[in-house]
């Protein structure tokens, strides 16, 4: 899992009462005939965020980022930026540039006059727009392609011309449609970073839709999580992946084990789950808010199971069971391994040095074992 | 087809005729011919090509040069009209007689080089109405929704069904003193008298930008249907109205179907002959018209074809213009 690429930030405005967000939607529903394509969402983002709304396609998240730039108008609800509603507002008048999935860039326009045709539609003097464009054009590297047309640049320049048209005019907010998606693995993993930098540099908010959860991860400030044309949670990218609300949440981001079971201890300090997948108990050092005898999940994620081949010195959070698979990933193992009643579960080991997984081999019995912090327990 | 195509695809055939072609091959004339073949470039691709170049040839290229010896001789009464270019003297001595008074004529004759200059005016007036009804047609038809879509596009080609030459008959009705117009606004009150529009100019205008019309709405369309429509998304994001939007990235990325539909209108309408016969004034100068009084009454084939080819020249000029524009174009917006 990739590491949060900025510092744990500008202390999280968020978490503030007193502030004032930048963009809200409140209560935006946006519906296609019958089908609800985003339904009653509601989101405070703040000024210099970098938010991803997260999600698998056709979950309303580009509908959302569509109402946001103005190309849809919701079908109730209002849109407020700095202040000011944005509700009905066409596009062309919105203080809100967007940086397109396919780019769109002009085919029959240079480099440079993509970049400059945003400022042309304000009246600002050429010389200003020059300037404007090649400072634009230095920052994203570009200035020795300025004259020429989009069909001789590369996936990534034009990637980089997309961002820097979008960026020009300096928009109180900024929107991206998968930024990388048309990227391939290694020049997506700079340009992240790159992203960021620019966004820190320039100050811009940021909305960013995206299917991808190691870029929502890498990104963002906070993330949106949407299924089914709702935001089902929001939270910095560590509350959404050690603290996920739902079962649907912990299983889109990142693997998770999921073990079904029934809550027979429910105490303020700690909570024990029987689950009929597992020999033992599950035994959890924080209390929840459940109903005794309620049917819960507890989900925990791979690389926080230790898998050993001699029992561990813990009674609880240890089963049994045989190793199905393995696979070497280069910098970490991951381990199929399966309990007594049949559950496979799944738990990933670093290869913190040569010949780590020497010692675990197929269809040997080993044993698995978590801290009682580790579980996450979910009743929905 | 060549023999080269055969031995790639030797899977191809059964094992009776792939017996016996193996056979073929060992021999010597085969491969002799066969290396012959490919040393003069004749290969099973350039057999495909060569097709259409040999129906050019058969069809445009022979026609052409026969109208060509007509138009260098001189003309004559009997059959056929004209003097023959080369003569066989005694002793196996070839005379040749060219003649360049037709030439000369189609300059010094003011009705030829008048007729041609309003065939011209015409043609360019039409064209520029056929883009100017045409593309917003299009442009309507490429944005509708695609159940509607196929059907305006059938009733922009439905016209082809009915011959063309009725279709401007019928055109007289329309026009004519006591014709449809007519009397609709008579009868309306609007006018007392009948407005005299058949055997005018504007009778040959409308005759062919309703008849040509169809010419450049479908080039247009299937530009404007291929049209990345989130490029006016980003049009308007970055500030910019529909209708500039339109103007500075609709229009110019169109810019090749609007030469395509132009070469198309302008090119017939120029010689166009049938239209201004049926609906123009009986003085009209139209070039095809012209062409056709030589050829037929006054019979002079020599002076014909040179009308004929100095048209064709006159037509080859704004073609490779125009085509020379498009390719820049298609260079500079080719994705």
């Amino acid at each position: 899992m990739a590491t949060n690429a900025r510092p744990q930030q500008q202390l999280a405005v968020w978490n503030d009462p007193q502030a004032v967000p930048y963009l809200t939607i409140d209560r935006v529903t946006k519906k296609f005939g019958d089908f609800v394509a985003v339904n009653d969402v509601s989101l405070k983002i703040y000024k210099r965020e970098l938010f991803c709304l997260l999600g698998g396609s056709g979950c309303g998240k580009t509908t959302l980022l569509r109402m946001l730039a103005g190309f849809e108008a919701p079908s109730s609800g209002k849109i407020f930026i700095d202040g000011v509603d944005m509700t009905n507002i066409p596009p062309y008048e919105r203080p809100v540039n967007m940086m397109f999935q396919s780019y769109a860039l002009f085919p029959h326009m240079t480099v440079e006059q993509n970049v400059a045709f945003g400022l042309k539609q304000d009246g600002i003097a050429k010389d200003e727009i020059r300037t404007r464009v090649d400072d634009m054009l230095g920052l994203v590297k570009l200035s020795q392609f300025a004259k020429r047309k989009p069909h001789q640049l590369s996936g990534g320049q034009r990637q980089r011309v997309a961002l820097a048209r979008s960026l020009v005019k300096r928009p109180k907010l900024l929107l991206l449609d998968e930024p990388l998606g048309a990227l391939d693995k290694k020049l997506r993993e700079h340009t992240q970073f790159e992203l960021v930098n620019l966004q820190e540099q320039l100050g811009v908010t940021f909305v960013v839709v995206t299917h991808d959860q190691e870029e929502a991860m890498t990104l963002s400030t906070r993330i949106g999580v949407m299924n089914l044309g709702e935001i089902i949670q929001v939270g910095t990218p560590k509350d959404i992946y050690e603290y996920p609300n739902s079962k649907f949440v912990a299983e889109f981001i990142g693997n998770v084990n999921m073990f079904e079971g029934r809550l027979i201890e429910d105490e303020p300090d700690h909570v024990r789950i029987e689950s009929a997948e597992l020999e033992s108990t599950i035994y959890v050092d924080h209390g929840v808010s459940s109903a005794p005898d309620a049917v819960v999940s507890a989900a925990i994620r791979p690389e926080k199971i230790s898998i050993s081949v001699a029992p561990p010195e813990q009674n609880d959070n240890v089963v049994r069971g045989i190793v199905k698979e393995i696979a070497y990933m280069g910098d970490m193992s991951i381990y199929l391994v399966q309990l007594a009643s049949g559950k496979i579960v799944r738990v990933t080991q670093p290869n913190a040095y040569r010949h780590a997984d020497a010692s675990i081999t197929w269809d040997q019995t080993v044993y698995l074992s978590w801290h009682a912090s580790s579980p996450v327990v979910l009743s929905e | 087809m060549s023999a080269r195509a055969e031995s790639p695809r030797r899977h191809r055939h059964s094992a009776g005729v792939q017996l016996i072609l193996d056979y073929l091959q060992r021999l010597p004339p085969y491969r002799w011919t066969q290396s012959r073949l490919v040393r003069w470039g004749f290969t099973g691709r350039s057999a495909v090509i060569a097709v259409p170049y040999f129906w050019l040839l058969l069809f445009f290229l022979v026609p052409f040069i026969i109208v060509l010896k007509i138009a260098f001789s001189e003309a004559r009464i009997g059959i056929p009209p004209y003097q023959p270019l080369l003569t066989w003297l005694d002793g196996g001595v070839a005379q040749l007689q060219v003649n360049f008074a037709t030439f000369r004529m189609l300059f010094e004759d003011s009705l030829y080089w008048k007729a041609y200059l309003n065939s011209i005016k015409v043609a360019a007036v039409s064209t520029v109405l056929c883009l100017l009804i045409g593309y917003p047609m299009a442009y309507a038809i490429a944005r509708a929704q695609s159940t509607w879509r196929h059907i305006l596009l059938m009733m922009v080609i439905l016209p082809f069904w009915t011959s063309f030459l009725l279709r401007v008959y019928a055109w007289i009705g329309i026009l004519k003193n006591n014709g449809l117009i007519n009397n609709l606004l008579m009868w309306t009150g609007i006018i007392d008298e009948p407005i005299v529009m058949l055997q005018t100019d504007f009778a040959i205008y409308v005759g062919i930008v309703y008849s040509y019309l169809p010419f450049m709405i479908l080039p247009l369309y299937s530009n404007l249907e291929k049209m990345d429509l989130t490029l006016l998304e980003a049009a308007a994001d970055l500030g910019c109205r529909p209708f500039k939007a339109f103007v500075t990235i609709t229009l110019p990325l169109s810019m090749s179907g609007i030469i395509a539909g132009s070469m198309l209108v302008f090119i017939p309408a120029v010689g166009e002959f049938v239209i201004p016969e049926l609906l123009g004034p009986s003085d009209s100068l139209m070039i095809g018209k012209v062409l056709w009084n030589v050829f037929f009454t006054k019979r002079d084939w020599p002076a014909a074809c040179a009308v004929a080819i100095a048209l064709l020249l006159l037509l080859v000029i704004p073609i490779v213009l125009l085509q020379r524009a498009q390719n820049a174009e298609a260079k500079g917006s080719h994705k």
